[in-house]
């Protein structure tokens, strides 16, 4: 295979842009497109979403893995370079989405038609404000009957300040003026300010793991040039690789002799592990280091699970689905973790929640594994008080993930709990609920403007906990399914003071470790009522009362009584046939030696999955 | 040893059963005496059993059978094996079917106990069940039998039915209190999947009786019995004057019996072997009148019990009883591992003891007064301590 040229395209002539848009607006067919027009793929092809890669990904309709593809067009008689870098199509994941922008210098920002303006739209829009980047607005979809592309153009110049004579209105499905979107992109987009004479400056913003050349990175190069053979070094693990190959995605990979300052494409460099090319990081030549790109972040999960397999058998199956699902996804983060009650298993973090339930789906669907997910747990922090302890841990504020690490109120000065920023965009009707749920969660309002005459976008601050189970359901089902709410990357991970409490559970006195949880004051006695009803419903009754209590310290605040068996016998053995009943006892006797006995009280391993596990699938 | 010849034909099935009978329009009574006789001759002669001290027959209504074919039966039973004149011969009746006249050729054909299905002594009640008779009808027929079966005639009776309330059931107690002979057998109403009351129920046209009701409903009635002079001595019979059903105890000490007819069960160890079997005959009277035809018995099933298995119904039954399990009992079954040995060290029955729901001494393994109500939560920890000894 002939290797491509790429000196061939001087700064000039490169343009690095990305499509933002809300979910379902038309991004991906915006790139299936652009990959036409382009001859990139073939018309006849007609894959749609080609750059969707994933199962998942086809079945939500997003984007989970961030790719990219170089576009290749002649406009006025030069050839141009437009490299096209797909973002996640999620704002669980706008770290990355962030570090796509970064190696941009202008979006195409994608709105519907019909739907306008939506909470995703604003989010990204700010990102690519605050990135500085040029922003070339699309109407789409107007094609379809309730297209209302005028009101959506106010919107936009209401909202972003974009005068409505910049939107451009296309048929992303259709072709309809998706050429100009093009030539918008090479007029209004400045090329990238970058020198090939420069040392070797790359950014990382994305990895994919290859079972037979290893790690793959997706690099967009702000400075110098790379070839095969070239020794660089990785600014966040410091470690050194022997560059082996490079090349640009059509978007499938394409090898090239060099790659240089302004392009974008790919390289393999023996890595073994996607950890060894994180998204955000910075590679340099050997001997010649730069000052690494601002803004890299170690993964940060913010939303935890405990992951356990259905039975114990079943353990190491899981493992190595984990470890193979894992190897393409840097961002989640592995402890091994062990319940009294559910056996061996893990505590993960994801990046949110969208991020967990894919992973959980992928799970399912790629390695046919089910799994016990119990309800996800946000890190909190203390600031001790305690001499003692802080001599322990080496510090004076330490994160706190599972219950049985809460400090005591008498060690600790201040708790905190994370917060993150939420935008809601929604119908006017339904304002009033929205106000209320949100001021249930202990959210506080920073924001509220009307984007046009029907709809509001609210914005407000969360404590993370409140939204980590549930919210976006509750929003959904209140507003009919039509408020949205989204949670952009900054301000993540503010922390606020709280009054939180650990509140544990109690049969006949005796504390159900397992069942310990972190939760502020405000909320313990409804969420320790509902643990105690669930708990009452998912123990068998036995010879004896059974107090269920929840307990903040040595204080009851929620109790149920599992009243006694005080008939429990079988009125007539028929017949002369007692095979049946023997089957049923014995039964009985096996999961007798399953069940875990908490003082004299006998709990089955399902009753703790039970009350544990996530609701899913409302 | 006992025999169980089954009649599996009712006129009508009642609201709550789920047994294996059937309603048709007629009964080849020639055909199916034939083969009962046949089937109960080549069960016995393939036993090891020589004498039988018991004879019940059950079903079904067996009271719709004609008197020549109980005879008959009765007459293969002789002719097999050993039937002496003291062994008890019950037969089960409605009251629909036990005039006088009827009753007495019963008891020349060899029936010396009868059992009715009473149920309950309230109309509105009998209807719930789907019963084909009224109170009325249940008390005259009591009466017959008493005058024919002195002594020897036992009553059904059901509690726990949807709606019933307490006064309700205590009424029915003192009812059938007035009315009855010395043995009583008492069922709490269970609603089996498949039968039109637990799809009322289920459907929420009648109510679920609540679990504390029924608890106090038993314990009104073995009080109430036990005043009036009874022995409760299983978990749903009483007796007194030493009124007890042979035929039961023989099944709940897990002698041997051998079950004829469709649907039958038996527990026997067959000529040329050392082990108990499980077996069931042919459930459709059609196709066991034609095994039965052609190879002398229709026997769908046959297992093996192991010795644990054996030794799990001896306890589960058993236990079931005022008298417990016995150590020559338990020693029949388990002459290397005494009853002392399994449960008398510390385990699950060493705590079930300290909580007072159960009895080891001398004489037997045996749940006391208060265990006996609540058998069924302590025979799983009983069954796992046997399991690993």
């Amino acid at each position: 295979q002939e290797k491509l040229d790429m000196s061939m395209y001087p700064v000039e002539s490169i343009r690095n842009f990305s499509i933002i848009a809300h979910v379902d607006h038309g991004k991906s067919t915006l790139a299936d497109r652009l990959l036409e027009i382009t001859g990139t793929i073939s018309k006849a092809d007609r894959n749609k979403q080609v750059l969707d890669k994933l199962q998942v990904e086809r079945e939500r309709g997003i984007t989970v893995k961030a790719q990219s593809a170089s576009l290749f067009y002649n406009h006025e008689g030069i050839n141009y370079l437009l490299n096209l870098i797909d973002t996640p199509g999620h704002v669980d994941f706008s770290y990355e989405v962030s570090r796509s922008l970064s190696a941009c210098q202008g979006v195409i920002l994608v709105v519907d038609a019909n739907e306008g303006i939506q909470a995703q739209t604003v989010a990204n829009f700010y990102l690519a404000f605050e990135a500085q980047l040029s922003i070339i607005p699309v109407i789409n979809k107007i094609d379809l009957k309730n297209a209302d592309p005028e009101r959506v153009e106010k919107q936009i110049e209401k909202l972003f300040d974009i005068p409505t004579d910049e939107c451009i209105r296309i048929s992303a499905k259709q072709g309809t003026n998706v050429e100009k979107v093009l030539q918008k992109v090479i007029e209004k987009i400045p090329p990238p300010q970058c020198n090939t004479a420069d040392p070797l400056k790359a950014l990382v913003f994305d990895s994919t793991f290859d079972h037979y050349r290893g790690v793959v990175a997706n690099v967009a190069l702000f400075g110098g040039e790379i070839a095969k053979g070239n020794k660089i070094v990785s600014a966040h693990t410091k470690k050194r690789y022997e560059v082996s190959e490079v090349g640009i995605l059509t978007p499938n990979e394409q090898p090239t002799h060099k790659l240089y300052a302004g392009q974008v494409g790919y390289l393999i460099a023996g890595m073994k592990e996607v950890t060894e090319a994180q998204i955000g990081d910075t590679l340099f030549l050997y001997k010649q280091p730069v000052e690494p790109l601002p803004g890299f972040k170690s993964a940060k999960p913010m939303v935890f699970a405990g992951m356990y397999p259905v039975d114990q058998t079943e353990y190491n199956n899981l493992k190595s689905a984990l470890e193979r699902l894992t190897l393409n996804d840097s961002s989640v983060t592995v402890h091994r973790d062990s319940s009294l009650a559910l056996g061996a298993g893990w505590r993960l973090g994801f990046l949110g929640l969208l991020h967990m339930e894919v992973f959980n789906q992928r799970l399912e669907q790629e390695y046919n594994m089910s799994v016990i997910l119990t309800a996800p747990t946000v890190p909190y922090k203390a600031v001790l008080s305690s001499a003692k302890l802080i001599k322990e841990y080496g510090k004076d504020e330490i994160t706190i993930i599972n219950p049985a690490q809460f400090p005591d109120k008498l060690s600790v000065s201040e708790y905190l709990e994370p917060t993150v920023l939420g935008t809601i965009v929604t119908p006017h009707e339904y304002i009033g609920k929205i106000i209320a749920l949100c001021q249930d969660r202990r959210a506080v309002q920073k924001d509220m403007l009307y984007i046009d005459e029907n709809r509001v976008m609210l914005k407000y601050v969360f404590p993370l906990n409140e939204i980590v189970l549930d919210f976006y359901d509750a929003l959904k089902s209140l507003s009919s399914g039509y408020a949205r709410q989204q949670v952009p990357y900054l301000p993540r991970e503010r922390y606020q003071a709280a009054d939180l409490i650990k509140m544990d559970i109690l049969l006949n006195g005796n504390p159900v470790e397992e069942l310990s949880t972190i939760i502020h004051n405000d909320k313990a006695y409804a969420a320790g009522k509902l643990l105690c009803e669930r708990l009452k419903e998912a123990i068998p009754r036995q010879l004896f009362e059974i107090a269920i209590q929840a307990a903040i310290g040595k204080k009851i605040i929620a109790r149920e009584t599992l009243k006694a068996y005080r008939k429990n016998v079988v009125a007539k053995c028929y017949g002369g046939d007692i095979t049946r009943r023997m089957k049923l006892l014995k039964r009985q006797a096996e999961g007798k030696r399953l069940m875990r006995k908490i003082g004299n009280v006998e709990v089955p391993r399902d009753a703790f999955i039970r009350v544990l596990k996530r609701e899913t699938d409302k | 040893q006992t025999l169980c010849p089954q009649w599996p034909y009712c006129r009508k099935r009642c609201s709550y059963c789920n047994f294996n009978t059937y309603v048709v329009p007629a009964v080849d009574e020639a055909a199916m005496r034939a083969c009962l006789v046949r089937e109960a001759h080549t069960l016995l002669r393939l036993s090891q059993v020589h004498s039988i001290t018991s004879v019940f027959f059950g079903g079904g209504t067996p009271s719709l059978a004609s008197p020549h074919t109980i005879a008959a039966v009765l007459e293969a039973v002789a002719g097999a094996a050993h039937l002496p004149a003291s062994a008890e011969v019950t037969l089960e009746a409605n009251p629909s079917s036990t005039d006088t006249s009827r009753l007495t050729s019963f008891r020349a054909a060899g029936v010396n106990r009868l059992s009715i299905g009473v149920q309950s002594l309230d109309d509105a009640e009998l209807r719930l069940l789907g019963r084909e008779h009224t109170a009325a009808e249940a008390r005259k027929a009591v009466e017959a039998a008493g005058r024919l079966f002195p002594g020897c005639t036992s009553i059904d009776l059901m509690f726990g039915l949807p709606g019933q309330s307490r006064d309700a059931w205590a009424q029915g107690l003192e009812a059938a209190l007035g009315l009855c002979d010395d043995h009583i057998s008492l069922y709490q109403l269970t609603l089996e999947r498949g039968t039109a009351l637990a799809a009322q129920v289920r459907g929420g046209t009648l109510p679920l009786p609540p679990q504390d009701l029924l608890a106090d409903m038993y314990q009104t009635a073995r009080t109430v019995l036990v005043a009036a002079g009874f022995r409760h001595y299983e978990v749903s019979n009483f007796a007194r004057k030493g009124a007890l059903s042979n035929h039961n105890l023989s099944y709940w000490r897990a002698d041997q019996y051998i079950g004829v007819g469709p649907g039958a069960h038996g527990r026997f160890v067959p000529q040329g072997s050392c082990s108990r079997e499980a077996r069931v005959q042919t459930l459709e009277p059609v196709a066991w009148m034609r095994e039965v035809q052609s190879q002398g018995h229709g026997t769908r099933s046959r297992v093996v019990l192991s010795p644990l298995e054996q030794l799990e119904e001896l306890l589960t039954l058993g236990l079931r009883t005022d008298e417990g399990v016995t150590h020559e009992r338990w020693g029949h079954f388990s002459p290397q591992l005494s009853l002392q040995a399994v449960f008398g060290v510390p385990g699950e029955a060493w705590a079930l003891q300290e909580q007072g729901w159960l009895l080891l001494d001398g004489s037997s393994l045996r749940c006391t007064w208060a265990g006996l109500a609540v058998l069924d939560s302590l025979l799983p920890d009983l069954l796992c301590q046997l399991q690993r000894r």
